[in-house]
């Protein structure tokens, strides 16, 4: 057996996978910290002798209302009168070219540039916060959406302004509790075009003519909602901004003097209507600025910036209304706004444009500062480059300041110039996705689809001796990368090793195809027999049966937002189509029903059976009975799932919520005994499922852990769960101990299941010995000693479930397969071992079954019998493949290996996704069950390691379980052997001996080949969902949904990918330690046989 | 034979389809109000009953059905019963995978179970009219070597054309387009409806190309 190279495989392919996931990712999430500071009136001073609280000093207007008109393109709000035929978007808007040319004292009209990713609720962050939010903005408020960065909305609150918030309710997710009064209306339904404008209509005017507001924010969403229903070039896109146009005059007019009125855009939008990327008809909307006294110093000049950065708005607005400048934002003010030297008449407070300048400098110096401390996102090199410029100007800026002389206007420019370039350093780091690096990972993706398809039907060529070795795949990267790496080195003096990462896995993927087409070419020629088999493996043909159809149509659904939303349903309906399959298959083959009738006989179509009618008759009906469990699990399982905000009238499972909150004693009860019964159910099955197959006789490690370990595993965890729902008012003079049991017992339940996995890996056989004195008696001129694998050491069950097996290898080293009659008339074997026969799947149950103990620790109580579920489900299943196995082999279709077909691991990877929602969880963030965190620490953590991986194991617990069950597919048929079957034909006359597990000890390179072909089948459903994923979410980032169904549904595909290839790396190598502790224990017995 | 077979495959299959259209377009002209969206259900029973009556009649007439051991009229009418039964067992047989496939429990009870109405009409009156009242034939005729007759091969393919129909019927409804179409069980409907069609065509269309390799030993 050679574990090392199916190890290295999966490993090399594994890594190719990474690197591709990394790649995508890093090119489409955009990463930035989150600084947690906030500015405060003492910190952004004036220069100058007296440090003078500038939020003191009354500001230039008192007032502000903000009109946000979502998606308010640059295009709707100009106004051209030569245009005689507009179109339905064009020239709707003329109040604002009205305004602009009638008072250009007043009012300016501006494109504002928003930046990617043009989203509502990542343009709300970017237009308060004057940052640059990205899709994640690493913070501590990863769970919800509020806004923890310091931002215009807390600046006013800090300084007592009072914000009344209608319209769009993103924002009251965004700002809980901190508005003074706020008037949300959905937003969800993109089709409403009136519910939430008219909303904000019945109360604009009326708030704007009352006088308990400072800030009046309205965000109208008609315009955005009408593009995403009809597109911009429609009757109804005419009517909204008719619309919009009357609203902007009626609030012109009831405006006072000491109010400034934006109306803004917070996006654009494609000529279809939708937004999310970075194309400038996406990025350019609006801005339009006016007061009804005078804003500007005159009519528009030469130097009036052309476009105007949606980040400029937060300092502009902070410093003309007298609040500091939020902490993070990275803008600069709008200079016009500002009068160039000291004072206009009229306006009391204003600043002059260099000290505005100079505070707004000063504020994103000590930005940068703080995060290039925290964070190494940005370039170290143009980071210092940065901070000499500013200390360079701030020298200059002070020394004129303190000579009293007014600073040359060379200076106001230089530092406009230093502020532009923070921005763009930043927003090159964070705001722009990298189509470069998304392709590359997408292909690297997809060759890696490829290779694994490859690994899966040329597995047992690729572990030959002189087939192709890894070895070459693995040393070219090295190569490649380091090429990439000098020559980046040498050109541009540091190195990217996205770069050098994306060369080595090209090089490595491509030479191992070549290769690997090479060996099949000359395998082709070689022997022509096997020519069509290896030939047909790409045709469409092949590649459209329906296993491979149904994993076709799940990634395709990935495409979707609304196969997303509703993925649960969707998953388990393909689940059931292809489970429905296999005795749709199987009779269509005319394999499920016993060939007993006569038409067909007299067609002598059908092959002779090698079986009896009888043994067909109970394979189709084991088979019929656990596709009924199957089906029974699957419908129960859809009523364990959550409920995605997106989803209507849906409402989460009952199940989900920890017993504690349960109000009603009986109902409380109730669950609590559901739960327990379940969970002993699940221990007991998995301890019976042992015992029947013999393997808890002996007293190793494994065999220790399944009689005590599981048991005493459950008890905890019943009794931890009993803990955790008592009401803490009930047992007021115990509650020491209930908080002390609270801590205890599941930090005991952890000990134990590392304990449980530990003694597994320790010593993994389950195999007990009983040798029978008589024959051994003899000397070494005797019979070769005989190895029979007994399921059970009780006599009843030695009557029904003998497994007696003769171990042909040992036989042949021993006398070179000299038989001698005698023994076998002598009959009985000398040797008993029981357990033998499930010598690999044994330990790997156990595994799995201690595992998920620990898993369901990390749940709701009420999700242990979602977990039973998946037990039973994964019983079904194993037990219909081995069925459909034995079936169709019965007839001659078995090939010889022991190859694992498509269907049941399609079957077993959809059951990972169908248990992931039915265990509560969502492809969401706010659906992430964050409680796990604190089972075993209700305190809270110091690190963030230990809540991470513990939050990690309660998402994919699914995952896992199936992971690290995998291998049993490749077991189960040889487990469920119907004795004489396959044996009658290899062993003549000792056909009754049923050898189960230890045919694969017979034939290693077959074992090692199917292993490594159902590894490579698991991951390549896997690694394609991802790529579909990755696919929608490079495809569809201008899809409204974007941020909030495709690019969290890439992430937790992403991960959940990562935890299944680590957890099928840990089956597949806990197999293999099962058959070095195998080999050691055949060399411990045979020089004990012989003697 | 083949030529004739297959003709008389093909007129019967025009006729029905032929049912199946003035069942949908006779109300339509007749009954005003009448739309296969908005009074769904009273077209699912029309088209169903069309089918059912057409089947039987042209069926019996071209006398396709098994021929009977016995003649007494006691031995018919429990045959006709036993269809009738089994007719009843299939459309409870239809609900449960519907429902199991996911459609709602209680709710729209009576959409799905006129849904398993059409699909026992399309389905498993042809079984009855070819095959008679047995199931073990019904099964033994889903496989690869179980057709005995051009007839059997024939149901096999609208069989297959009906029950894939219903299944592809289901992709849309979770599509958040908002049309008539789409709500349960309009799409499943019609897509078994289509599929019914498509396998009345396809049937002597793919009996006739393959007409070489179909042997029928066992006849
Ligand atoms: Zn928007
Ligand atoms: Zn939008």
């Amino acid at each position: 057996m050679k574990g090392l190279p199916v190890l290295s495989f999966l490993l090399w392919v594994c890594a190719l996978y990474f690197v591709g996931i990394y790649l995508f990712m890093s090119g489409f999430l955009l990463v930035r910290l989150e600084v947690n500071r906030t500015s405060t009136c003492g910190d952004v001073l004036q220069p100058g002798e007296d440090p003078a609280d500038f939020c003191r000093v009354p500001p230039r207007f008192r007032r502000v209302v903000l009109l946000i008109i979502d998606a308010l393109k640059i295009d709707f709000a100009r106004f051209d009168p030569r245009n005689t035929a507009p179109k339905p978007y064009e020239n709707k808007l003329p109040v604002l070219e009205e305004t602009v040319s009638s008072r250009p004292s007043h009012s300016r009209l501006y494109p504002f540039r928003a930046d990617p990713p043009t989203t509502t609720m990542q343009r709300i962050k970017g237009f308060t916060t004057g940052s640059l939010p990205t899709f994640v903005d690493v913070g501590n408020n990863f769970a919800s959406s509020a806004i923890l960065e310091d931002n215009l909305i807390h600046q006013f609150g800090q300084v007592g302004k009072r914000v009344v918030f209608m319209g769009d309710d993103t924002w009251e997710s965004l700002f809980p509790k901190k508005f003074h009064r706020s008037l949300p209306f959905p937003s969800f339904n993109v089709k409403d075009l009136h519910t939430v404008d008219n909303g904000i209509l019945q109360h604009l005017y009326t708030t704007m003519m009352g006088d308990d507001w400072d800030v009046l924010v309205a965000h109208f969403l008609g315009v955005d909602h009408c593009g995403h229903r009809f597109g911009p070039d429609h009757p109804a896109m005419a009517d909204k901004l008719t619309q919009m146009d009357g609203v902007i005059r009626s609030v012109i007019d009831r405006l006072q003097n000491d109010t400034l009125l934006v109306v803004m855009g917070d996006h654009g939008m494609t000529d279809t209507g939708d937004h999310g990327g970075e194309s400038q008809k996406e990025t350019d909307a609006s801005l339009f600025l006016y007061s009804p006294s005078s804003l500007f110093s005159g009519p528009p000049a030469q130097s009036e910036p052309d476009v105007v950065p949606q980040t400029d708005l937060v300092p502009t607005l902070a410093l003309l209304l007298g609040v500091p400048i939020p902490y993070s934002s990275v803008g600069q003010v709008l200079l016009p706004l500002f009068p160039p030297h000291g004072q206009i008449e009229g306006a009391v407070g204003g600043l002059s444009q260099l000290e505005a300048l100079w505070i707004n400098a000063k504020q994103v110096n000590r930005f940068l500062e703080t995060y290039s401390s925290m964070a190494k996102d940005i370039p170290p090199e143009s980071v210092s480059k940065l901070k000499d410029e500013f200390s360079r100007l701030s020298s200059e800026y002070l020394t004129s300041v303190r000579e009293g002389r007014s600073p040359s206007p060379e200076l106001a420019a230089s530092v406009q110039t230093y502020l532009t370039s923070v921005r763009d350093t930043c927003r090159a780091t964070w705001a722009q996705f990298n189509p470069l690096k998304m392709a590359a990972g997408l292909a690297i993706l997809a060759f890696a689809c490829l290779i694994c398809f490859v690994l899966s039907e040329l597995s047992l060529m690729l572990l030959r001796e002189d087939g192709p070795r890894l070895k070459a795949p693995l040393v070219t990267p090295l190569v490649g990368g380091v090429c990439v790496a000098s020559f980046q080195l040498l050109t541009r003096g540091y190195i990217e090793v996205a770069w050098c990462l994306v060369v080595a896995a090209f090089t490595s993927e491509l030479f191992f195809l070549w290769k690997a087409h090479r060996s099949r070419v000359s395998d082709t020629a070689k022997n022509g027999s096997k020519a069509p088999k290896c030939a047909s493996w790409l045709s469409p043909r092949c590649l459209l049966a329906p296993p491979l159809l149904v994993a076709l149509l799940r990634c395709a659904s990935l495409l979707s937002d609304s196969y997303v939303i509703a993925e649960g349903r969707v998953v388990t309906f393909l689940v059931f189509s292809l489970a429905l399959y296999i005795p749709v298959h199987l009779n269509w083959d005319g394999l499920l029903l016993p060939p007993s009738h006569d038409p067909l006989k007299c067609a002598g179509l059908l092959p002779s059976s090698a079986l009896s009618p009888s043994t067909v008759r109970k394979e189709s009906s084991t088979l019929l009975g656990c596709l009924g469990l199957l089906i029974g699990s699957l419908y129960l399982s859809l009523s364990f799932h959550g409920c995605r905000e997106e989803q209507g009238s849906c409402q989460p499972s009952p199940f989900l919520s920890p017993l504690s909150r349960l109000q009603d004693t009986q109902l409380k009860n109730l669950h609590y005994i559901l739960s327990v019964v379940s969970l002993g159910l699940w221990t007991h099955l998995l301890r019976c499922c042992l015992r029947h197959y013999g393997n808890l006789n002996s007293s190793g490690g494994t065999v220790f852990t399944a009689r005590w370990i599981l048991p005493l595993l459950s008890v905890c965890l019943g009794l931890h769960w009993a803990v955790s729902a008592t009401p803490e008012d009930s047992f007021r003079n115990l509650a020491k101990v209930i908080s002390l049991a609270q801590l205890a017992l599941p930090r005991a339940a952890f000990c134990l299941l590392g304990l449980g996995l530990f003694l597994i890996w320790l010593d993994p056989l389950t195999v007990f010995l009983k040798t029978r004195a008589g024959p051994l008696a003899r000397g070494s001129s005797l019979p070769p000693p005989r190895y029979r694998a007994s399921t059970s050491i009780s006599p009843q069950a030695e009557l029904h479930h003998l497994i007696p097996q003769i171990y042909q290898r040992i036989r042949h080293s021993l006398d070179d397969g000299e038989l001698t009659r005698g023994s076998e008339v002598e009959g009985r074997p000398a040797v008993e071992a029981y357990g033998l026969g499930t010598v690999y799947s044994a330990p790997l149950l156990l595994f799995c079954g201690l595992l998920g103990i620990g898993l369901l620790l990390l749940h709701p109580e009420g999700m242990a019998l979602s977990f039973l579920l998946l037990l039973l489900e994964m019983a079904a299943l194993l037990h219909i493949h081995a069925s459909s196995t034995t079936l169709s082999g019965l007839h001659g279709t078995f090939s010889g290996g022991y190859n694992v077909p498509w269907t049941p691991v399609v079957l077993w990877s959809l059951a990972t996704t169908q248990f992931f929602h039915a265990t509560g969880h969502l492809p969401t963030f706010p659906s992430i069950q964050w409680g796990a965190a604190f089972v075993g620490f209700p305190d809270g953590h110091t690190g963030t390691m230990l809540p991470a991986s513990l939050v990690t194991l309660n998402t994919f617990a699914a995952h896992i379980l199936f992971a690290v069950g995998c291998p049993l597919l490749l077991f189960w048929p040889l487990v469920c052997e119907v004795r004489g079957s396959r044996g009658e034909r290899a062993f003549g006359e000792e056909g009754e001996d049923a050898v189960m597990e230890m045919r694969l000890r017979e034939n290693p390179n077959q074992f090692t080949s199917a292993l490594l072909q159902l590894s490579a089948r698991y991951l390549f459903i896997h690694g394609a969902q991802v790529f579909a994923s990755a696919c929608a979410a490079a495809i569809l980032r201008r899809h409204l949904m974007v941020w909030k169904v495709f690019a969290p549904k890439l992430m937790f595909e992403a991960s959940g990918f990562l935890v299944t290839s680590v957890f099928l790396l840990i089956g597949v190598t806990l197999v293999l330690r099962v058959e070095i502790a195998l080999g050691h224990w055949f060399k411990r017995l045979i020089p004990d046989a012989s003697r | 034979m083949w030529d004739q077979e297959i003709r008389a495959m093909a007129s019967t299959h025009a006729i029905i389809a032929a049912s199946v259209f003035m069942a949908t377009v006779l109300p339509a002209v007749l009954v005003p109000g009448f739309s296969v969206y908005g009074t769904h259900l009273l077209w699912l029973y029309l088209v169903s009953g069309a089918v059912t009556a057409t089947s039987v009649a042209v069926f019996w007439l071209l006398g396709i059905t098994p021929p009977t051991k016995k003649h007494t009229l006691g031995y018919k009418l429990s045959r006709l019963f036993r269809s009738c039964l089994y007719f009843f067992l299939s459309c409870l047989f239809f609900h449960t995978v519907v429902v199991l496939y996911g459609a709602p429990l209680i709710e729209s009870a009576l959409e799905t179970f006129s849904l398993a109405v059409l699909l026992s009409s399309l389905t498993t009156l042809r079984c009855l009219c070819v095959l008679g009242p047995n199931v073990q034939a019904w099964i033994r005729v889903f496989s690869r070597h179980g057709a005995m007759s051009v007839w059997d091969t024939c149901l096999q393919i609208t069989v297959a054309c009906t029950v894939v129909g219903a299944w592809v019927g289901a992709f849309p409804i979770p599509l958040d387009w908002d049309r008539p179409w789409q709500v349960w069980p309009v799409s499943c409907s019609l897509g078994a409806m289509f599929g019914f069609l498509t396998g009345l065509v396809a049937a002597p269309a793919w009996i006739h190309y393959h007409r070489k390799q179909l042997t029928y030993k066992c006849k």
